[in-house]
Order: structure tokens, then sequence, then C-alpha cells
């Protein structure tokens, strides 16, 4: 547990995930782990029992965890959403604009390396919707024409 | 006989496995790693002497180890359409 | 010209301290190679046969000459004096040190330049027409549109792990310049019914191993839905686009085995979805944008005569110039196909010298093709002949343009680590069997593609004649193939049959134009007569 990273201020939550198909199975689990081939709308019905969902990436260059990650910060998911895998810290910053919270990478990841990772881009080019502080920030369209 | 290659992790440069002399830009220093490709390779590839790094087919001619493939002897070579920027140009590209 | 604001240039700055910090953590050990790769891939930096070669990305193929100066400057510094332009509008160096690399980023960094995305599973450079902004024929200028795109695709969150690499197109005229239906999204901007600019959507086409004509997804898509659209096409292909084989994951195969109909209607449902988001710039953005693309201050009393009484000028502008939407003025190409040389290379003092011309005959503008040429968008008409007596003397006034020695090629296996067979010296020896120019034009309108691999980065699938090389046995072969076009009349070439060695191809395609020759009517092309005919009586003078 203690390696896991946290992008903003919230506490980790230490319920443990069941697969897609578990959850969905059982109407008293509060925490999932979707793979990258599952489709993440199956959960939409669901999200008022959810407080946590790994996002797995078993290999770092396999990017629809993204995809899913938007989806359900789209729906208006409020629960923790934390990366597991083949998380390297050249990705951070993107799963954090997804709307990510949180990070359970494999391999642990320098504090220092994971700081200048995350806090690199004084800007960004797109909106994104997730809930977290940063994810959702104003994209530079936006504040040129505000 | 094998010859092990890649490319210096620095520069960029093609580089040959030349046994106890380390590595070479020049094919013809090339030695035989037999059946050590894999182990040798493994070793300097964690001590980033070499990076990229493959064996290769090859057999030993008058002009020194000379790779079997035509993609290997274009690397020894240098691109053949710039022959000013070889680094070897007595290599046969084409087998005669 | 676009030009950076604060912010855009704050993004570019970051990336290059980015890629310092990781080059650095690569070269002490702390990053593998595996985990490096997409990196610096990421930042255009590939491990070729020889070296590093590192992509400079030219957005839209648009540039001024300081920028063209810079480019200059690396191939002089960092690389062997000479670069290489790309079928992609983009320019690469083949001699690249990994430890200069941050350096050369920061270099173009100060010029409003970056290899961002120039290669990697992710959005890669927008191109457009290359004649934008001067065309007679375009409705409006494709490069805002294309600078809204580059700016949404540049570090996307969600989009740089696709399946694979992914490009995009945007043209805004009938005419095809930019092969778009051969891109896995093409953009023809057009006007609908009620006269209201957009985009009509062409998704799934692409080259590679199994060529693709992109079929129409969508007919019109409003300016200010542009972006969710495009999300919506993009998020489909990342959820759905396949995983399992690299071979098989461009967009074109999940269009294709998803069936257009089913692709569409789950990108219509998803772009329903981002509707309600307002992820989509406002108009004003665009409108900003547009801003910076204003037309130059042309002469209007500019005298649309030309003098032609010198003969090899008067070959050089009927074949290298187009007309412009200005009168008095002129759209002229600079070939970088002479008899016998590289493809797309150009010397450093040659890029400076184009550079030095577009500033003083071009409003200061050059433009890349993906025919791997140069333009000077604006020349005017009574300086046309001062430019082409400077460009001569550089040995830059071949006068092919869109002959059989205008050829595309790849890089072949002289430099690239994918390649099969030689590229190049195939092309050097077609260029000088056909060296003749009155035969060339006898010959007429004839697109010559070659590439040494199967990924066909050498477009053969889209040349009105098309090579291949292959590895047969390790023995470098070279299969022909007839009747492929990347302009509007696209369509993918047929192989003729059996493979030739290196002097047996250059004799095959003087036998297929024999046959071009003896069978034309009229003023049909070689690809009209091709169609007319069929593959037929061109087997028939290669293999009987």
């Amino acid at each position: 547990m203690t390696d896991i990273i946290i992008f903003n201020d919230r506490s980790a939550s230490d319920a443990v995930a069941v697969s897609l198909e578990g959850f969905l199975g059982a109407s008293n689990t509060t925490a999932v782990r979707i793979e990258p081939g599952e489709d993440i709308r199956e959960l939409l019905p669901h999200l008022d029992r959810v407080a946590l969902v790994e996002i797995n990436f078993p290999v770092f260059g396999d990017g629809r965890g993204y995809s899913a990650a938007q989806i359900l910060r789209e729906h208006g998911f409020t629960g923790e959403l934390r990366a597991i895998g083949d998380v390297l810290v050249d990705q951070l910053a993107y799963m954090l604009r997804c709307g990510f919270d949180s990070a359970d990478p494999d391999q642990a990841l320098d504090a220092d390396a994971v700081q200048n990772a995350l806090n690199r881009y004084p800007h960004v080019y797109q909106k994104t919707t997730g809930t977290a502080p940063i994810s959702g920030r104003r994209p530079i369209w936006e504040i040129r024409h505000e | 006989m094998n010859l092990l290659t890649g490319n210096d992790l620095k520069t960029g440069d093609v580089i040959w496995w030349a046994g106890d002399k380390g590595w070479s830009l020049h094919v013809a220093d090339a030695a035989d790693a037999g059946d050590e490709g894999e182990a040798i390779l493994a070793r300097e590839e964690a001590a980033r002497r070499v990076n990229a790094s493959y064996i290769v087919a090859a057999e030993a001619t008058g002009k020194g180890p000379m790779p079997l493939h035509i993609k290997e002897r274009v690397r020894a070579s240098g691109p053949t359409v710039r022959t000013d920027l070889a680094i070897n140009t007595d290599i046969p590209i084409v087998n005669a | 010209m676009y030009k950076y604001d604060e912010y855009d240039q704050a993004m570019v700055d970051a990336r290059v301290e980015e890629f310092r910090d990781q080059t650095r953590r690569r070269l002490a050990g702390e990053l593998t190679e595996d985990q490096f790769k997409p990196l610096r891939l990421m930042n255009g930096l590939y491990l070729q046969l020889h070296a590093y070669m590192l992509r400079v990305a030219i957005p839209y193929g648009t540039l001024n000459s300081q920028q063209m100066n810079m480019l200059g400057h690396i191939a002089r510094k960092y690389d062997r004096g000479y670069g290489h332009f790309t079928t992609r509008q983009n320019i690469q160096y083949n001699w690249i040190k990994l430890e200069d690399a941050p350096d050369i980023l920061a270099d173009l960094s100060t010029v409003e330049m970056h290899a961002i995305q120039t290669s990697g599973n992710c959005i890669r450079n927008i191109s457009s027409d290359q004649f934008a902004g001067a065309a007679a024929d375009e409705i409006t200028d494709p490069r805002p549109w294309a600078e809204l795109l580059r700016q949404w695709s540049s570090f996307h969150p969600e989009f740089s792990y696709l399946p694979r690499k992914f490009k995009i197109a945007v043209i805004a005229s009938d005419e095809d310049r930019a092969a778009m239906r051969l891109h896995d999204i093409g953009i023809q901007l057009i006007h609908n019914d009620a006269g209201k600019l957009g985009a009509k959507f062409f998704v799934g086409g692409g080259m590679g191993r199994t060529p693709m004509i992109g079929p129409e997804i969508r007919d019109f898509v409003p300016a200010d839905e542009l972006i969710h659209y495009a999300e919506a096409c993009l998020r489909v292909y990342n959820r759905y686009g396949r995983r399992d084989n690299k071979y098989k994951a461009r967009i074109k195969i999940l269009v294709h085995e998803l069936g257009k109909d089913e692709y569409t209607r789950q990108v219509e449902e998803e772009f329903a979805h981002m509707k309600t988001l307002g992820l989509n710039p406002p108009v004003a953005e665009l409108a900003r944008i547009t801003e910076f693309f204003p037309d130059p201050a042309y002469d209007t009393t500019a005298n649309d005569e030309l003098d032609l009484t010198d003969p090899d000028f008067r070959i050089w502008v009927e074949q290298n110039t187009h007309p412009h939407k200005q009168a008095g003025y002129a759209i002229a190409n600079i070939s970088l196909k002479p008899t016998g040389g590289i493809p797309g290379d150009a010397s450093a003092d040659q890029i400076d010298l184009m550079a030095d011309l577009a500033k003083e005959y071009s409003f200061d503008e050059l433009r890349v093709t993906h025919a791997q040429n140069i333009v000077l968008p604006h020349v005017k008409k009574s300086e046309l002949y001062a430019l082409w007596q400077k460009l001569d003397d550089a040995g830059l006034a071949p006068a092919n343009l869109d002959l059989i020695s205008d050829m595309i090629a790849c890089p072949g296996l002289d430099y690239c680590s994918l390649a099969n067979a030689r590229s190049i010296p195939v092309a050097q020896k077609i260029g000088q069997r056909f060296s003749d120019i009155g035969r060339q034009k006898e010959l007429g309108e004839l697109k010559l593609k070659i590439s040494g691999c199967i990924n066909a980065c050498g477009h053969h699938h889209a040349g009105h004649i098309g090579i291949l090389g292959v590895d047969r046995k390790g023995v470098e072969n070279y299969q022909l193939s007839l009747g492929g076009s990347g302009a509007e009349d696209v369509s993918l070439a047929k192989i003729t049959g059996p493979g030739f060695d290196e002097d047996g191809i250059v004799d095959a395609v003087e036998k297929v134009t024999d046959v071009y020759l003896r069978d034309r009517e009229g003023d049909e092309r070689f690809v009209d007569t091709y169609r007319r005919i069929g593959m037929v009586p061109f087997k028939e003078a290669l293999y009987d």
C-alpha cells in the first residue's frame, strides 16, 4: 500500500478490487479492476456503489485505459480512479489529466521524478472533464478567449 | 561465424564487437563470438557499452569477417549512395 | 504564418526540458532502451541502420526563411551537411548523436519548431496542400484548420498510446495534392448547402502492407464541432483498434473489419456524447488562428505576362510553376530530383539558398510537398526569371515536376533498418535512363513511386508506376505495379507479375512506358491509358 502515488489531496482507498465480472455479479463490492479489453461502459449503471476503480495497464504502450478513465469521469464518477500495472513516470501526467487520482505501479517510482513529471507542462491544449483538480484544468484556448 | 553488432548509445555509431579490444567502428576488427553472443551482449548492454545489439551471421574472407546478409553489409559499409560518407568502401554489398 | 504565443512557446520549451531529462536518464542507465524508445520516438528520434535519425516536424509543410535557415544550421552543426525532405512534409537527419538531440530540440524551439509526435503511436504531424493559401482552386486556406488540429493533437492525454501511428491530412480543393484519401483521417473542407464552411471526413485510408482508400463517413462537420468529431473518431479507434498484431493495428483495419457503417455508427454515438462535454474550442479560436494566415501584400498591378524567349526557362515555367490565385503571381516548385540525385535530399547550402530565395521572392514563405519537393508559393511573375537563374546555378532547377524523374523514393536499405531493398539506386538508374527532358515531357504526367519494403513509405501503391523492393533469399528484387494514384482520382496500383532485379526493373519501367506511347489516345496520361486498356498489354510487353 505504501507505494501508491496520490496525485491530489484525497486518501487512497484500501478496498480490494475484484474483476469486472466479479463486481457485476456481487452487489456488495465497492472496488473493481478493469482490464484493457473490457468495456468500461458496463460499469456506468453501477457508479453509485463504486468507491475505487483500478485500471490495469499490463504494458505501458496499451493506451485503452486512458479512454476508460475519461469515460468514467465524463459520466460523473467521483470515486477514486487508480492506474495499476506497468505505470512509468513518463505516463503519469497523461493519467492525471484523464482523471486518475492515483497510481500503484508494479515498479516503484522515484518521488522527485514523479513530482517533476506531474508538474512538467505549464498548460494543456485539450479540455478534459475529470474531477481531480488538475485533470479538469482549463485548456489554452479557453484562457486565450476569457 | 557469429559477429556482434549494435550502436554506440551516445553517438549512434554502428559498432562491432572486437573481443578483448572492446567495440570497433570497423567490421574488419570484429571477433567471432561463437556461441557466447547472447551472454556477451547481455553483459555489454547492461554496461551501456552498446545499444540495440544483436548477433549477425558472417563468414571469414580475405578482407576479414564479412556479414552474410546484404542489410548487415550496408550497415558495415555506410549508405551505398553516399560513398563519401562510408566508413568502409571496400565491402561488397551484393554477392557477385 | 502562424506565430506562437506565450502558451505555445511554453509547451514546446517544456517538451525540450522533458526530453533533456529523459535523455539524461537513458544515458545514466535509469531508463532501459525498451522504456526510452517510445519517449524518443515521440520526439522523432529513431535508431536507424547507421545511426540515430531525427525527424523534425514542419506543420502542414509551411515554414519561413528563418525556420528554413535553422534546418540548414542543424544539417551543418549536428549532422553531415544535408537533410532529407519526407513524404510527410517533414525533414529528417540521418547522423544525429543522442547526446546532441536535446540541444537540437532547443535550437528548433527558438524558431517555433519541434520534433513532437513525428513518430510513435500517436497523432503525427498534420499534413496539408502545399499550395494552401496560394492555389486558385481552393475554397479556403486549410492551414488554420490544420493548426487547430495540431494544437488539439499535441500532448493529447487520451491519444498518445494509440494502437498504431495516426495521420491526418486537411485539404480545401477538389484537386487533391496531399493524398488525403490515403490518410487515417482525410478532411476536405467544403461549403454545405447553406454556404457554411465545414469538414467532410474520410476515415480509414492508408498505405502500408494493406492499402485502403478511406471511405467518407460524414459529409459535413461544422467548424465548431470539428474537434468533437475528431475526438469521437479517435476514441472508437483507441478503444477497439487491434493491439494483438501491429500489422493489423491501423484504423483502416478497424474500419474494414467493423465495416464503414458500423464504425460510423459508433463514431456518431460517441460524437453525440462528446457534444455534451464542450471540448471543442470556440469558433473564435479558429478565427484567431485564421488571422495569422492573411494574403501577403501582393502588388495588384503586377504584370501577368511572362517573357519566355529563353527556351530552358520556358520548359521550367511550363513544368514547375502552377497558377496562383493572384494575377501577376505564380507558384514556383523547386524540384529536389536532379538526374542521378537522391530524391528529397538537400545540402545545408541548398537549404540556406532556398531560405534566401523565399525571403527575396516569396514573402518569406516556403512549403514542403509530400512528393519531396519545395515550393515558393507567391512569386511575382516578373521575378520568375531571376529566381530560376539562381535556382539553376545551385542545381535546383530540374524542370521535371510530375514527370517520370520526379520520383518519390523512401530512404530504403541505404538508411532504413526496416527496408528489405535499396530504393535510391533504383531511382537514380531510372532517372538516368530517362534523363532526356524531351522524352520525359513526351511521357507527360507520370508519378513513379518506390518503396524499399512493404511499409510503403515510398507510396508505391499510389504510383501510376509503383516499385516495391523485396528481399528474395537475400537478394534485392523489385515488384512492379501499375495504376495507382494518390490524387483526386485515387486508386491502388496492381502488381504486374514476377519481380525483377535492379537493372531489370529499369528495363521494365521503360517497357511499360513504351506500351503507353504505343497505345495512348488523345491527351491521355499514362494512368488514363492503363485504366482504359487494362493490365494485359503491359504484361505482354513485360513477360512474353
